[in-house]
């Protein structure tokens, strides 16, 4: 009779009052693979952080049993040598060492006086073969690509004997190569009898790899249940709680004038040999979606750079918005030209997470709430932020909260509330579901149609071909800084971008 | 019921009971004498110079700067004011005006190099460390200046007449009820729920009280000093301007994320620079009522001040990874420093003792920060 490995017994965590777990089981067996599905916000990382000691024992109620004894773990530590290990989705390696010294940091073999370098280097080698990693023990861990400092994470796991392995998100950044590699390993794993609790958002690998999948909304634990007697559309009713007619709400708007001309646009870093966008021209009109696909370091992100002025190397473009040539020198020209923009990178250039929801949004339009002496009038700007809190359906509890506590889809939605509010004719949005759980996805295509209904219009830069493909009217293909294609929406698959993205020549531009 | 307080406020007690304890230790240990009208009346007089300098500097650090050459600056400003003074015999004010200009400029020249060339404030700062006081050095021949004219002794010497002292307090203690009246009227009309009205009004009632007594001390000694005045007016121009004015909030976005603030049209560059004029400004006020005290402009002047400028800010809850403090947290660090100093001079406590001490409360201060934030 198999063991159970792992027994998780109605888990309750609560914060300041706030239940973030409510009564959460789960368990699992030697060799296999259990998937957590859930919107973000809804309990999952909470879950793991229980699981992996984060939240030591007592700070929650309920009770973990790990090979049939109770966990009373304190610290990761604790977990990890029961073999219970996490692999982050910011990975946790050290840049400037080698793969070596990096699989063995903190738990080095030899002596205090000497280390036994062969042993290690003799072990790493082991460990590479058994996850397929084809370079050297010296190697530096910069020298590695994403997915090859994911599969190192994994060796170091290996080394920790590990027993069960939580992999947090691990394909969010990863190539499609590099993504077949790791789930070939995780399944090669199972074989060898580790267990592995799967958290992604990409469906269709949960599908694939586990043998069970938990559905958690809300902190409450949804159902467990079989992979194989699951559809992908069974797990997003029950992360959502309501059938999703569609996963693209399509409406039909008008498509006006041409608003935006851009002509010659060009962009390279100093010093740089290659151009980051190379003589770049397009246009935009009134009320459309136009899409930009295009693989990552095509020049996407920086072409938007250059349109809301903060690139930060050289860059010229002709740009006429509305008939009037316009010279963006700075994001707060860009602004006040009627261009905004939700960035990339939500952390690093989207929120300021310790200050709150409200004061978040309108941190680009606090002039207008002011007087002549720079006092903020508090209640017109409390008016606003209610609203617009209500109109995007940010899920706060409290307009005061800081905003570093909600998920990652309600930052979203308050960063494009702060871009509203400063009534742009364009709105740019840089990658705007990544890390985003589907119905906060959902809601924020519902408000772009909206949106063009009342007359903006929307440029949206992703990597999801069948989201830009779903959304825009019209998809521009980037390849190596240039533009290389323009397709309507209609009768374009997701191949014919690809096509254009990846292959050399020129496309009917 | 603790979990619902918020760490701010936490500090907010932590600070309080600190300074309690440390007057209650110091009044037993003097018999008394640490809590007598004129020891009252010397140690906040004492406060006055950190204190506003310490305004200044918490908005430097919340815009996750630093400024190490106040002290130097403080002395070079000092030395200015002295010098229109007693060299060229300039009117009062004049002199005030002419100082706080040179301080606006000299902070600006900081923020200059800091917002608009990128170097690290740390260094240009340390420049000025060296620079200003070379410049103070030089210009007064490393010789004191004095001795400065009675009206400029004002500033830094004299007492509010009672009758003012009294009035002015009495408005203070309306406007405080006043304010917490309108903030939870505000509240309501937003529907946000608002805390225990008695919790409120009782915070309002224990800061009337606390004045009404310090005002009871200080006019049984003298009255209300002067720089004492100066420096509560400057706490609530800054308090108003971090809370409620669009610069004070871009400064703690500044704080808090660069990058985002400046994603969203922020002129950071320009923030940045005014937040150094700022400070300058508040070094003259500090400068001025140092050589008024004095009655002299000395070459040493302000030396290591601005090492108690940050360390009243960082024991009153300024964090200098940025985006958090706040004045009145400042002005209580300074208060705690001078409470120290005062009261292990009255008993005699050797120097070397008092660096120890206030070397290991700053250490203490902070790390209990650090833990009180952990537990969170």
């Amino acid at each position: 009779m198999k063991q159970t490995l792992l027994d998780m017994r109605s888990i309750v965590k609560s914060f300041s009052g706030v239940r973030a777990l409510n009564g959460v089981s789960i368990q699992l067996d030697r060799g296999e693979v259990l998937s957590i599905c859930g919107e973000n916000g809804s309990g999952k990382s909470t879950l793991m952080k229980v699981l992996s000691g984060v939240w030591p024992f007592g700070s929650y109620e309920g009770e973990i049993f790990f090979e049939g004894n109770l966990v009373r773990a304190s610290t990761i530590r604790d977990t990890e040598a029961l073999g219970i290990v996490i692999i982050h989705q910011e990975l946790a390696l050290v840049k400037e060492l080698s793969v070596m010294e990096n699989i063995f940091l903190g738990n080095e073999l030899g002596s205090f006086a000497r280390l036994n370098d062969e042993e290690m280097h003799r072990r790493t080698s082991e460990l590479l073969a058994r996850v397929k990693l084809d370079v050297l023990p010296d190697t530096p861990i910069r020298d590695l690509g994403v997915g090859q400092q994911q599969l190192v994470e994994i060796a170091k796991a290996l080394n920790k004997n590990v027993k069960l392995l939580i992999l947090d998100e691990p394909t969010s950044s990863l190539t499609t190569t590099e993504i077949d590699i790791l789930l070939n390993i995780v399944s090669e794993l199972k074989q060898q009898g580790i267990a592995c609790i799967y958290i992604s958002h990409k469906l269709d690998e949960v599908l694939a790899l586990s043998d069970w999948v938990t559905v958690i909304r809300d902190g409450d634990h949804i159902d467990t249940k079989v992979a194989a007697q699951l559809t992908q559309n069974d797990i997003i009713s029950m992360m959502v709680g309501r059938e999703l007619d569609e996963l693209f709400p399509r409406e039909e708007h008008d498509i006006g004038e041409v608003v935006l001309r851009v002509k010659h646009a060009t962009a390279k870093q100093a010093g740089a040999t290659r151009a980051q966008v190379e003589d770049v021209s397009f246009e935009l009109r009134h009320g459309e979606i136009l899409g930009i696909a295009g693989l990552i370091g095509s020049g996407r992100t920086e072409l938007m750079q250059c349109l809301y002025g903060s690139y930060d190397g050289d860059y010229e473009a002709e740009i006429e918005l509305e008939g009037r040539i316009i010279n963006i020198r700075s994001q707060r020209v860009a602004l006040e030209a009627g261009i905004a923009m939700v960035p990339e990178d939500r952390k690093r250039h989207g929120i300021v997470p310790i200050m709150s929801v409200g004061r978040n949004i309108t941190l680009s339009v606090l002039g207008q709430y002011s007087s002549w002496f720079g006092a903020v009038n508090e209640d017109k700007e409390s008016n606003d932020i209610d609203d617009y809190i209500e109109q995007l359906k940010v899920k706060t509890a409290s307009a005061d909260l800081s905003i570093k506590n909600l998920s990652g889809g309600n930052q979203q939605k308050a960063i494009i509330a702060k871009c509203l509010l400063t009534h742009p004719k364009i709105l740019i949005l840089d990658e705007p579901t990544r890390g985003i759980d589907v119905g906060a996805k959902y809601e924020i295509y519902k408000l772009m149609f909206a949106l063009v209904k009342q007359g903006m219009s929307i440029i949206m830069v992703s990597s999801e071909l069948s989201e830009v493909i779903g959304i825009s009217d019209r998809v521009l293909v980037m390849h190596e800084g240039r533009l290389k294609g323009q397709f309507d929406y209609q009768g374009l698959t997701q191949e014919m971008i690809m096509n254009c993205a990846i292959k050399e020549g020129v496309a009917n531009v | 019921m603790f979990k619902t307080i918020k760490t701010s406020q936490l500090q907010l007690f932590a600070m309080l009971a600190a300074m309690l304890l440390i007057v209650v230790f110091f009044s037993i240990a003097t018999d008394g004498a640490f809590i007598s009208p004129r020891n009252i009346s010397n140690l906040i007089r004492q406060t006055a110079i950190v204190g506003v300098l310490a305004i200044g500097m918490v908005f430097v650090i919340i815009s996750a700067e630093i400024d190490l050459s106040v002290g130097s600056m403080m002395g070079l400003l000092g030395g200015i004011a002295a010098i229109l003074d007693v060299w060229f015999n300039f009117p009062i004010l004049l002199t005030v005006l002419v100082t706080v200009v040179a301080g606006l400029v000299l902070g600006l020249f900081n923020g200059w190099w800091v917002a608009y060339q990128r170097v690290p404030s740390f260094i240009v700062t340390l420049a000025g460390m060296l620079a200003f006081r070379g410049i103070l050095v030089g210009l007064t021949d490393g010789a004191t200046v004095a001795p400065t004219s009675s009206s400029l002794a004002i500033i830094g010497q004299s007492y509010i007449p009672s009758g003012w002292g009294i009035s002015v307090v009495g408005l203070l203690c309306l406007g405080l009820v006043a304010k917490v009246y309108a903030r939870r009227k505000a509240r309501k009309q937003h529907g946000v729920e608002n805390k225990a009205a008695k919790f409120e009004y009782a915070k309002a009632f224990v800061a009337v009280v606390v004045l009404l007594v310090l005002l009871y001390a200080l006019e049984s000694y003298r009255g209300i000093p002067t720089p004492i005045l100066i420096m509560g007016g400057l706490i609530l121009i800054a308090t108003y301007v971090a809370k409620r004015t669009a610069f004070g909030r871009r400064v703690y976005a500044i704080g808090g994320n660069i990058e985002a603030t400046r994603m969203s049209g922020v002129n950071v560059e320009r923030t940045k620079m005014l937040v150094f004029g700022f400070n300058g400004m508040m070094v003259a006020v500090a400068a001025l009522i140092l050589t008024s005290r004095l009655g002299a402009g000395s070459p040493a002047a302000g030396n290591m001040a601005e090492l108690d400028a940050i360390a009243a800010c960082v024991i009153g809850g300024t964090s200098l990874a940025g985006g958090v403090g706040a004045v009145f947290g400042a002005i209580m660090g300074a208060l705690i420093m001078a409470s120290l100093d005062n009261g292990m001079s009255m008993l005699d406590v050797p120097t070397f003792w008092q660096l120890i001490v206030k070397g290991m409360i700053l250490l203490l201060a902070v790390w209990l920060d650090v833990k009180t934030k952990k537990a969170q």
